[in-house]
């Protein structure tokens, strides 16, 4: 009996191509996962050189966690992650109007656009290094302020809540500004010429054109950097725990929740970390969903929902 | 800078392993040559956190041929190589490199086998533990340590020897601490830099306090910071952190003197505000020409390690002598690790730096280390010609040494006096600067420690 040839089918090679990554996703990142969530239900941790566990706990682990100072340090995250991510969005959407406004005739854009994201190379760590040198009581920072006669005592920029917090959201300022002007720009760039020339012609002012055409229409894309910048936020790590020594001082008011579960592998506590991890996954897992729904939403601009109100309206 | 680099290497390392849950590095496990050596092995491990060890070993130990530009790798002269493994002792950071290595010990490879790690008194009673075996017995590598150690302070065989009075690791030096001042100072306060007036000034807590007073009326600082003192204190408590087969911690009277005397110190300004806490960059640059404080409180590692290279000034600016209260600080010890490769090498480089009177000798008088051996040290205290120091501008400082390390009692050790001592001085300094009133410190402590050591259950503050 001879087969009919329907059609061609070239997926295997498909499949062959992706079969890598695959590959490595699930020894790299799934087994590491499932093992994380598996030991989040043991008691498992190291005393000096003799290991304790695993032994099996159930939800032990979850809910001392939640009698733990962890919502503490979840609101420490947000705020360390707000006190960088307004000035960011607020600067990057400044320069991506200015950037592709060409009025404006800016020169050398192209420059501008390297240099703003320059800081992002360099290695959190590092930049977090530099930071607590620069800003270290006997530091350079107070020499030139108490040099130049501003200040007669030298501040203690790391000693006070407000100046660790501030320190470190202008740290993640500066780290990401330029990235988020970089992929606004792509999006403003996005908008078709012809609602501005339009708006233009109906004698809109630049306000107007930002608050009323720019900024809806590149909303999908600020919904996206906000839930990445959170979830990014989130993990906040390396630079409060260079800048502060680990100890997310004073009084643990910069302890971030990944530097909380640092301290927990210090003693190599793979249940409690595992515990604390699951927590995490699940709020990043919920805020990924919002992203998912926000960026395949069909209706970007609220049209359609517009016309549903007003069909039920007319039936009304 | 070294130490900086190096963790925050190791922190991109856990950064990256953080969420993905601490993914186990395959260490993929290298066939070392593959030949079966029923002799020593050609690669003698070495974790360490500092380089002193390196420098001692080259000083004395008679087979080194040269050591790399990098300092990673030291050639002995029939061609075995020592690896240095250096990783900082900060926040745990070497504890934890090494407990990795020695849980890999059984499988490891014969030349990746640790042959001999260092632990610093703080938490040499987790590694000679006697069920953890990780220390070998002197007496298993050919060591007697009453004969051949004989010359050893009896609290350095002490603190080295597991629960059942088995010595398992040894030492070369011995810390007695001293108070070392700055002579211009002391010239510019008291008229007078003699050590023997000095040390008059300074001779316990009371009168220090009046000293204190008449440097700070003269602009001046005593100590640099409030962490400076704490050793004094901390290595007097009378009972262990945590008592054997216990899991609550006890927090000693002493500890809690020490926060109400910094208190009261850091108040009056007899120490520099600005200055938190030890081995950071403000501290160090307490130990400059241009800064203003008055004395350290350093043994003999200190004052070659640490003060020496910080002071930007010439020789002979610095004296020493007797603190308020004798005490020792540090102390690192050499230990055979289990399963090494290379015992006779290790037991070679155990007796030449540890035992060998005249390399312990020349220790001391090269590095002005305070070494284990109480003859020679003796001698050297009466030896002004050979053992006097340039940097203390010609002061002899073994004349007071010596006393003070006669006189020590060693503190009750725990396998948790690390985590202890360096959390509850992070959690006081919060205090200390005004930031947290006293029940929040102690609760942060309490927080810190049962993360640190999951099997913590209860702390108990004195009354």
């Amino acid at each position: 009996m001879k087969t009919k040839r329907k059609k061609i089918d070239y997926s295997k090679w498909g499949y062959l191509f992706i079969l890598p990554f695959f590959l490595c996703f699930f020894i790299f990142s799934f087994i590491p996962l499932a093992d994380t969530i598996r030991y989040s239900f043991f008691e498992y941790y190291r005393s000096g050189i003799k290991e304790i566990g695993p032994n099996f706990i159930g939800m032990e682990n979850y809910a001392s966690l939640l009698q733990s100072d962890m919502l503490k340090y979840a609101g420490n995250t947000l705020v360390l992650w707000m006190i960088g991510f307004i000035p960011q969005i607020v600067i990057a959407l400044m320069l991506a109007q200015w950037f592709v406004d060409s009025r404006l005739k800016i020169h050398g854009t192209q420059f501008f656009k390297v240099v703003i994201y320059l800081p992002n190379l360099i290695m959190a760590s590092a930049f977090a290094m530099l930071f607590f040198t620069m800003f270290s009581t006997n530091g350079p920072v107070n020499a030139i302020l108490s040099s130049m006669g501003l200040i007669s005592q030298p501040v203690d920029f790391l000693g006070s809540v407000f100046g660790t917090r501030s320190l470190v959201g202008f740290m993640n300022f500066l780290m990401w500004f330029g990235n988020t002007t970089i992929m606004l720009m792509a999006a403003i760039m996005g908008i078709s010429p012809d609602i501005f020339e339009a708006s233009e012609l109906d004698g809109c002012n630049s306000m107007q054109r930002f608050f009323h055409i720019t900024l809806p229409l590149i909303r999908p894309i600020l919904a996206y950097t906000l839930i990445t910048s959170i979830i990014g936020g989130l993990q906040m790590f390396d630079v409060p725990q260079i800048l502060t020594n680990g100890q997310g001082s004073p009084d643990r008011t910069s302890m971030t929740l990944i530097m909380f579960l640092n301290s927990h592998l210090k003693s190599k506590n793979y249940g409690m970390a595992g515990a604390l991890s699951v927590y995490l996954f699940i709020v990043s897992g919920i805020l990924c969903f919002i992203v998912y729904r926000i960026t395949n939403d069909d209706d970007a601009d609220g049209s359609k929902a517009a016309a549903r109100k007003a069909k039920r309206k007319r039936r009304k | 800078m070294k130490k900086k680099i190096v963790s925050i290497l190791l922190l991109a390392a856990i950064t990256a392993g953080a969420l993905a849950g601490c993914g186990k590095t395959d260490a993929s496990s290298q066939t070392a040559g593959g030949i079966e050596n029923v002799e020593e092995g050609r690669v003698i491990n070495i974790y360490c956190w500092n380089n002193e060890f390196r420098e001692r070993v080259e000083a004395v130990y008679p087979e080194v041929k040269e050591t790399s530009k990098d300092g990673t790798v030291t050639t002995l002269n029939d061609g075995t190589e020592i690896h240095w493994i250096v990783n900082p002792n900060q926040d745990g950071v070497y504890q934890q490199k090494l407990d990795e290595a020695l849980l890999k010990q059984a499988d490891a490879a014969p030349d990746d086998k640790v042959d001999i790690f260092l632990s610093e008194t703080d938490y040499v009673n987790k590694y000679t533990d006697a069920d953890a075996d990780v220390a070998m017995p002197l007496v298993d590598l050919g060591i007697d340590p009453d004969t051949d150690l004989a010359d050893q302070y009896s609290f350095t065989k002490v603190t080295a020897s597991d629960a059942n009075g088995v010595q398992r690791g040894s030492t070369w030096q011995c810390c007695p601490g001293l108070l070392v001042y700055r002579r211009d100072i002391a010239q510019e306060v008291f008229g007078t830099d003699d050590p023997e007036e000095i040390g008059k000034k300074v001779k316990d807590w009371d009168t220090i306090k009046g000293t204190a007073k008449e440097l700070s009326d003269k602009g001046y600082f005593t100590f640099a910071s409030y962490a400076d003192t704490f050793r004094l204190y901390g290595n007097s408590i009378e009972q262990p952190w945590v008592s054997e087969g216990e899991t609550v911690i006890k927090v000693d009277q002493k500890i809690m003197n020490w926060v109400n005397d910094s208190k009261e110190w850091l108040d009056a300004g007899y120490l520099d505000k600005t200055v938190k806490g030890q081995w950071n960059d403000d501290w160090n640059k307490a130990m400059g020409s241009s800064s203003k404080v008055f004395a350290f409180l350093f043994p003999a590692w200190g004052i070659d390690f640490t003060l020496k290279p910080n002071w930007d000034g010439g020789d002979g600016a610095w004296a020493v002598t007797n603190p308020p209260q004798e005490y020792n600080w540090g102390g690192s010890y050499v230990h055979a690790c289990t399963g090494t490769d290379n015992p006779q090498h290790v037991k070679d480089i155990i007796l030449a730096l540890t035992a060998d009177k005249d390399n312990l000798l020349k220790v001391s008088k090269e590095y002005s280390d305070f070494t284990n051996a109480q003859s020679s040290m003796q001698a050297a205290a009466k030896d002004d010609a050979n053992f006097s120091s340039d940097f203390l501008g010609g002061q002899n400082a073994f004349q007071y040494f010596a006393p003070v390390a006669e006189n020590i009692v060693m503190a009750p050790l725990s396998a948790y006096d690390q985590g202890c001592v360096e959390l509850i001085q992070n959690s006081f300094s919060d205090y200390l600067q005004g930031k947290v009133d006293f029940e929040k410190a102690k609760a942060n402590f309490e927080t810190a420690i049962k993360e640190r050591y999951p099997e913590i259950t209860e702390i108990q503050w004195p009354e």
